[in-house]
């Protein structure tokens, strides 16, 4: 069966997911949004600006490493790693904001907005406001700005507005929830640059089509480096950007997919970000797909060591993809994420973000039960800088 | 016919506009939350709206999330939203009540579900404010055999070709949002509402109510003689948030005062409803 090319539907609809679930007052805005993403992805002039950019300032292509001693420690398949760590302002977050900023100076919007767990998603979106002389306000919750400390002074230093969200948890979903209302108030003249493939229609197309670069360079390094494609694809899933970027063009190839998330204190505790694998279909924040969420339809917190993890909603692509059945969707805990956070900086030399530690840790698991002709890729989506202070101390109290 | 069509056509008979009041259910706690609602009906609203509590209200300012906040804290659910309209349906038995909702605790319940149980408890509509037309496509037949309109929002920038899509299936009366931005705070551009309120009335014949930002007798009086109806629901709430346990009578004065204010040339009108103590 093949997938590719034909989602989503005029309206946004993946199957039995997606779709616009916004207030009136957002509604022309999401339409004119779609327009001028359907005008700029026709436009060769408007993907080789894109294009350009994500040569000349982000530094791609990043490339496909080969993890000989990670391989040698999981003593099974050899494990790749699609190096996002190294693009500039260190995730793979940079490849949509640019995308995004690109959009928004097309359609003569001079301020921008953008919600941020991790941080990596403000830092970016601040980056290119700053590069392309945007007005820039990034909503993130307190919990997050207290264990993403370094971005948020990244981001400052960037000139950008960071607008703190005491309401919740503190964490991803409360930043949404904060930027969404503000863009109801100032839709008129600002542009929304949602961080991942979440959100109402356009966004969660509009980010994978940013983010299919991923994919779309990883193909082709995998045939030159092996003769052939990958076994097996692992990307952690948070709202799922960097999984879709991977995943997307390999989704018509007998390649096998595994998406991860956040496990967080165990499933079994409750304390857990795992949507796919926990939760239940609703919506949230425009968009129809799995939630965690209680009998009465209240929205539950997610936990998880990684802000960019910590998240009760998923984008509706991958819903659709767990549904058909085409991608597995597992989980890692936080003492796992952190063992493996130590373990690819003394074996590989690489200090991963704490959301691409999971997506290590399962890909170590999956090799261990491989034959080692096998080649397993994994979305390495962003560098560790950001977590060092909260990881160590965590790593510390936890006695790991 | 539904109680929001008689009450509207009443009111048009006597010359009179439609005070429509929002207030989350079980804010603070169901008992009082109950005596709120029964008291500010019968000091003189016309259309309630009641609220029900969502843990990720993004269409909604401070007072409303908080109060959605406070709700929940003391277990509402939609099963008890629907005891509670059921309770001022006893007691009130010609008062249109709508649920005012995000659609994720409604999708949870169960559409066809909520269509019996909201029809048995006497409510008259809905209004989910976060499901435009184009995603009403499971709604729809849930609600169809029922009396149960959907009430529909216009925004200030909803353009005309889309006001025309969005009233052909709308029922009830028409919401129309008076300023871009969340509930509750903001100031009003009496010029832009009255034009966009005229587009409106071109365009459908149902009654056309406005909502967001209305909150002092001064904002009725501005803008009473522009549409069929108006909204507040921050005001009402707010008062809710200030005096718990004690907000019912409150919250019935500031109705009171509401009330006269929408109908200042209403022979008799301070009569029918006294001014606040
Ligand atoms: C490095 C990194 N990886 C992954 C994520 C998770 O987001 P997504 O699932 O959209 O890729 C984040 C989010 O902040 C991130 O910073």
């Amino acid at each position: 069966m093949k997938i590719m090319n034909h989602y989503p539907d005029a309206n946004g609809h993946f199957g039995a997911f997606g779709g616009r679930y916004v207030g009136e007052t957002l509604m022309p805005a999401l339409l004119e949004l779609d327009a001028a993403r359907q005008s700029a992805m026709a436009d060769p002039a408007f993907l080789a600006e894109f294009r350009a950019l994500l040569r000349d300032y982000v530094g791609r292509p990043t490339p496909v490493d080969f993890a000989a001693r990670l391989t040698a420690h999981a003593g099974g398949a050899r494990i790749y790693l699609k190096r996002e760590d190294l693009t500039h302002t260190g995730a793979h977050k940079i490849n949509n904001t640019i995308g995004q900023g690109l959009l928004a100076r097309r359609m003569g919007k001079r301020r921008i907005i953008a919600e941020t767990g991790a941080g990596q998603h403000g830092v970016a979106t601040a980056t290119v406001a700053a590069r392309f002389g945007l007005e820039c306000k990034v909503f993130m919750g307190v919990e997050d700005i207290r264990r993403q400390a370094p971005n948020v002074c990244r981001m400052k230093l960037l000139g950008a507005e960071v607008v703190p969200v005491a309401a919740g948890t503190g964490t991803l979903k409360d930043a949404m929830n904060e930027a969404m209302r503000y863009w109801v108030g100032a839709v008129e003249d600002t542009f929304y640059v949602i961080g991942t493939v979440a959100g109402p229609h356009p966004y969660p197309v509009l980010v994978r089509d940013f983010q299919r670069v991923i994919g779309d360079e990883a193909r082709g390094q995998m045939v030159d480096s092996i003769g052939r494609l990958p076994d097996m694809l692992v990307a952690c899933v948070g709202g799922g950007s960097n999984a879709m970027g991977l995943f997307y063009p390999f989704l018509d190839d007998p390649v096998e997919i595994v998406g991860v998330e956040a496990a967080g204190e165990g499933i079994a505790t409750g304390h857990h970000a795992a949507t796919l694998g926990e939760g239940s279909v609703g919506v949230l924040h425009g968009t129809k797909s799995y939630l965690l969420q209680d009998a009465d339809g209240q929205v539950q917190e997610a936990h998880s060591i990684s802000a960019g993890l910590d998240y009760p909603g998923v984008g509706p692509e991958h819903a659709l993809l767990k549904e058909l059945g085409r991608v597995r969707y597992v989980s890692v805990d936080d003492r796992t994420a952190l063992q493996t956070f130590q373990l690819l900086a003394r074996l590989e030399g690489i200090i991963p973000a704490l959301e691409s530690s999971h997506a290590v840790a399962a890909a170590l698991r999956e090799a261990a039960t491989r034959k080692p002709e096998e080649a397993i890729l994994v979305c390495l989506s962003g560098r560790g800088d950001k977590d060092l202070a909260h990881a160590v101390a965590t790593i510390e109290k936890m006695g790991l | 016919m539904n109680r929001i069509t008689k009450t509207f056509q009443r009111l048009a008979q006597q010359n009179r506009r439609a005070l429509v009041g929002y207030i989350t259910a079980g804010d603070p706690d169901f008992d009082t939350s109950l005596a709120i609602l029964q008291q500010a009906v019968d000091a003189g609203i016309d259309v309630l709206e009641l609220g029900v509590p969502f843990s990720d209200p993004t269409a909604d300012g401070t007072v409303i999330q908080l109060a959605a906040a406070r709700a929940l804290r003391q277990g509402m659910t939609v099963p008890r939203v629907l005891e509670l309209a059921h309770r001022i349906r006893a007691a009130h038995p010609e008062t249109p009540i709508v649920l005012f909702s995000y659609y994720n605790p409604l999708l949870r319940y169960g559409l066809e579900r909520l269509a019996k149980d909201a029809t048995a408890a006497g409510v008259d509509g809905f209004l989910i404010v976060d499901l435009p037309p184009e995603e009403a496509g499971e709604m729809r037949p849930a609600l169809s055999g029922y009396d149960l309109p959907l009430i529909r929002l216009i925004a200030p920038t909803t353009p005309a070709e889309r006001m025309a899509a969005i009233t052909r299936d709308a029922g009830g009366f028409l919401y129309l949002i008076t300023r871009t931005g969340v509930t509750g705070v903001g100031t009003l551009d009496q010029d832009r509402i009255q034009q966009l309120a005229a587009t409106l009335q071109q365009q459908s014949p149902l009654p056309v109510c406005l909502g967001f930002g209305i909150s002092t007798a001064a904002d009725v009086r501005q803008l009473a003689g522009l549409a069929n109806g108006v909204v507040v629901g921050s005001a009402l709430v707010k008062i809710v948030a200030e005096h718990g346990a004690q907000a019912a009578p409150l919250v019935a004065a500031k109705v009171r005062e509401l009330r006269a204010a929408l109908d200042p040339d209403i022979k008799g009108a301070a009569i029918i409803y006294p001014a606040a103590p």
